[in-house]
């Protein structure tokens, strides 16, 4: 199914990614990472992701790595 | 069960487990790695000599999996054209800010043009010197409040900036110029796509190209990373409109 | 008018500005980028010409500080590069030779040295001695400094430029005036005497089967600066060590030594030779490379010598390399003119006579 890899490490918390995200399955989450930063998130319970990768496009620190569709 | 395609990577291009380090938001990011798709995409990495110039810009090298050479403030495409006419045969590209490609190194970016230089220059256009604090440089729109035009420029003081796309155009030189906005996901894969069609224009020993990216500075504009963007749909684009000012490839 | 010189095993006659550029293309150069500017202008329009008939670069650039940056461009990638120009211009370069020196390009600049400051004038003038051996660019660097004082130099030194500024990675400066530059002389192109130097562990050639490579002069921190500028001033101590080259005659019994490069150190060398008719013990010795300076060799003849006399076409310069040599132990004089025709021989004769009493 559908989905993206976020390395925690290079999220810096610019969050332009959660309004880029067609399904909104982008949030803040609770975790930080070293820089001190509230990671984002992927949530997709019900596994709407459409693999399209509009979030990693926007991403400006490649902090989306990967993205599979399928 | 279904098999998965891969819609995004990290470039071959991009230097192994290296990190960007400009500052959250921060459309650099997206430019370098853009270039970076587009080297792996042409298969141009082995063969590519980027020069990297002062300002922000200048961390080009530390991400890039290339041969670098860092020009003094305003040089590249002087160091360009030294790499290119000495070795024909490599790719050739420089990656600049404004206030580098605009202001200091005018001269050398236009007469790089007007020579036709085979080469291909990438320009960052954020309105601002971003690595020395947010200072009012070569394309700080009117009115634009920077910390050497505290009121905001005005023309007594200041005089008007420059819109760098459509004068690169100009020169005889030029093969290609255009001006892309990072402001959105569809107007990223139109920048991406203008990256390409520059590149190709010196593989196919065409002349100068050029690509004028606009892109945010969220510190030195003291926004968020979305407001930064609203901010080059709003303010930047109605004054530097995005498009293709030449492109000799081109029908008519 | 370009002449169009070639390897010859005969003598040409030819001016010192032709003698240069004809040198730098059998020495192998494979780019030169250049401005105008008198009284150089010669080796620019002699390039033009053969650089293209070879099918090797030449850019007419839009500047000096272009001109001076596509050499470090070109130099990046291993070639052998140039640019040529004088005083107030390479006034202009000075920001790229720093770089240069802190890149370890091996940039060849020769500066043909007019009148100065500012605009100045045409006439011949040594007063870039400064400029070139201590440098106009910032920061800790030191450059390579070749004075010739005959066309045939020209030619020699020319040869000799490209070679140590590759061996050495760094930049290098041919220092001729005005004169030098517009004397015709016959020479003897003899084939380039020196080894290529293998560039093939630092050049950009692309990342090919390697690792990307960065040539750049920003050191993030200060420790590393400092390590990078403890490594730059050893190999500048190596450079002193294998390289500095001097002429000197009549030294050894000598009351006076003349201490004169490039054009004047002609007319010492005649003055030298009148007061020997004369029963003077006068000496010479004339650097042929300002940096590295043969303060070594002068420190040791202060120890017998009662006087050093510096003639130069600037307002004193090398001088202060002499007694810095000298460190008290001899009486130092200057003979100068301030910009023009070198002291003459006559003139020269007089201070020596004046010196010593007679």
């Amino acid at each position: 199914m559908s989905h993206i890899v976020i390395d925690k490490e290079r999220c810096k918390g610019c969050y332009l990614c959660i309004e880029e995200c067609p399904k909104k399955l982008l949030k803040v989450g609770k975790d930080v990472n070293s820089l001190g930063v509230h990671l984002v998130e992927f949530d997709d319970p019900n596994h709407e992701c459409l693999g399209c990768a509009m979030c990693a496009t926007r991403c400006p620190d490649m902090a989306i790595t990967e993205v599979y569709k399928g | 069960m279904t098999t998965l395609t891969q819609t995004f990577k990290i470039p071959e291009s991009i230097k192994k487990g290296s990190k960007f380090s400009f500052c959250p938001g921060c459309d650099h990011g997206v430019a370098v790695r853009l270039v970076a798709e587009v080297l792996d995409e042409l298969g141009l990495r082995e063969k590519t000599i980027a020069v990297a110039s002062i300002g922000c810009s200048v961390t080009l090298y530390d991400f890039l999996e290339v041969d670098s050479l860092e020009a003094p403030h305003g040089r590249a495409l002087a160091e360009a054209t030294g790499i290119k006419r000495a070795r024909p045969d490599k790719f050739v590209f420089t990656y600049q800010g404004d206030g580098d490609f605009a202001s200091i190194g005018m001269a050398e970016s236009m007469h790089c043009a007007l020579r036709g230089e085979n080469v291909t220059a990438i320009c960052i256009n954020n309105t601002t010197y971003g690595m020395t604090g947010g200072q009012l440089g070569p394309t700080t729109l009117i009115g634009q409040v920077t910390t050497t035009s505290p009121t905001g420029r005005n023309v007594e003081y200041y005089g008007y900036p420059i819109k760098i796309a459509e004068h690169i155009a100009l020169c005889d030189g030029t093969a290609y110029s255009a001006r892309v906005s990072l402001d959105t996901v569809p107007n990223i894969r139109k920048a991406k796509a203008a990256i390409k069609k520059a590149f190709e224009i010196q593989q196919q020993g065409l002349g100068f190209s050029f690509v004028e990216i606009l892109a945010t500075c969220p510190t030195n504009w003291k926004k968020s990373p979305q407001k930064a963007h609203e901010r080059v749909r709003e303010e930047m684009m109605p004054i530097y409109k995005p498009g293709i000012y030449k492109d000799i490839t081109a029908n008519n | 008018m370009t002449e169009c010189l070639t390897k010859t095993s005969k003598k040409v006659l030819t001016k010192g500005n032709y003698a240069i550029a004809n040198a730098a293309v059998l020495a192998g150069c494979e780019c030169y980028f250049g401005y105008p500017i008198t009284p150089q202008s010669e080796i620019g329009e002699f390039m033009s010409g053969k650089m293209q008939e070879l099918k090797r670069a030449y850019v007419s650039a839009e500047s000096e500080l272009a001109a001076i940056n596509m050499v470090l461009g070109a130099c990046a990638t291993g070639a052998k590069a140039m640019t040529s120009s004088s005083s107030c211009a390479v006034a202009l370069m000075q920001e790229a030779l720093s770089y240069a020196a802190s890149d370890e390009l091996p940039i060849v600049l020769v500066s043909v040295m007019r009148g100065g400051p500012g605009l100045g004038n045409i006439y011949p003038s040594q007063g870039d001695y400064n400029q070139a051996t201590i440098g106009g660019g910032n920061g800790d660097y030191k450059m390579i400094v070749l004075a010739p004082a005959t066309v045939q130099e020209c030619v020699d030194l020319t040869y000799k430029a490209f070679y140590l500024a590759h061996k050495y990675k760094n930049p290098t400066v041919l220092l001729a005036d005005g004169l030098l530059g517009q004397m015709m002389e016959p020479v003897e192109f003899k084939e380039y005497p020196y080894p290529e130097v293998d560039n093939s562990d630092w050049a950009l050639t692309g990342a090919k089967n390697r690792p990307g490579r960065i040539i750049r002069s920003y050191a993030p921190s200060a420790d590393n600066q400092c390590e990078f500028l403890n490594k730059l001033h050893a190999k500048y101590k190596l450079i002193e060590e294998n390289e500095t080259e001097w002429e000197e005659i009549n030294t050894e019994d000598a009351d006076i030594i003349l201490v004169s490069f490039g054009s004047p150190a002609r007319n010492a060398k005649s003055a030298m030779k009148e007061c020997r008719k004369l029963g003077l013990k006068v000496g010479l010795l004339r650097p042929i490379t300002l940096f590295p300076f043969p303060s070594k060799r002068i420190a040791e003849l202060a120890e017998k010598t009662k006087k050093f006399i510096s003639v130069e076409i600037n307002m004193g310069q090398m001088i202060r390399d002499i007694k810095l040599a000298v460190n008290g132990k001899a009486q130092v004089e200057l003979l100068n003119r301030p910009v023009g025709n070198p002291p003459s021989v006559e003139e020269i004769v007089e201070k020596i006579k004046k010196e010593s009493g007679v």
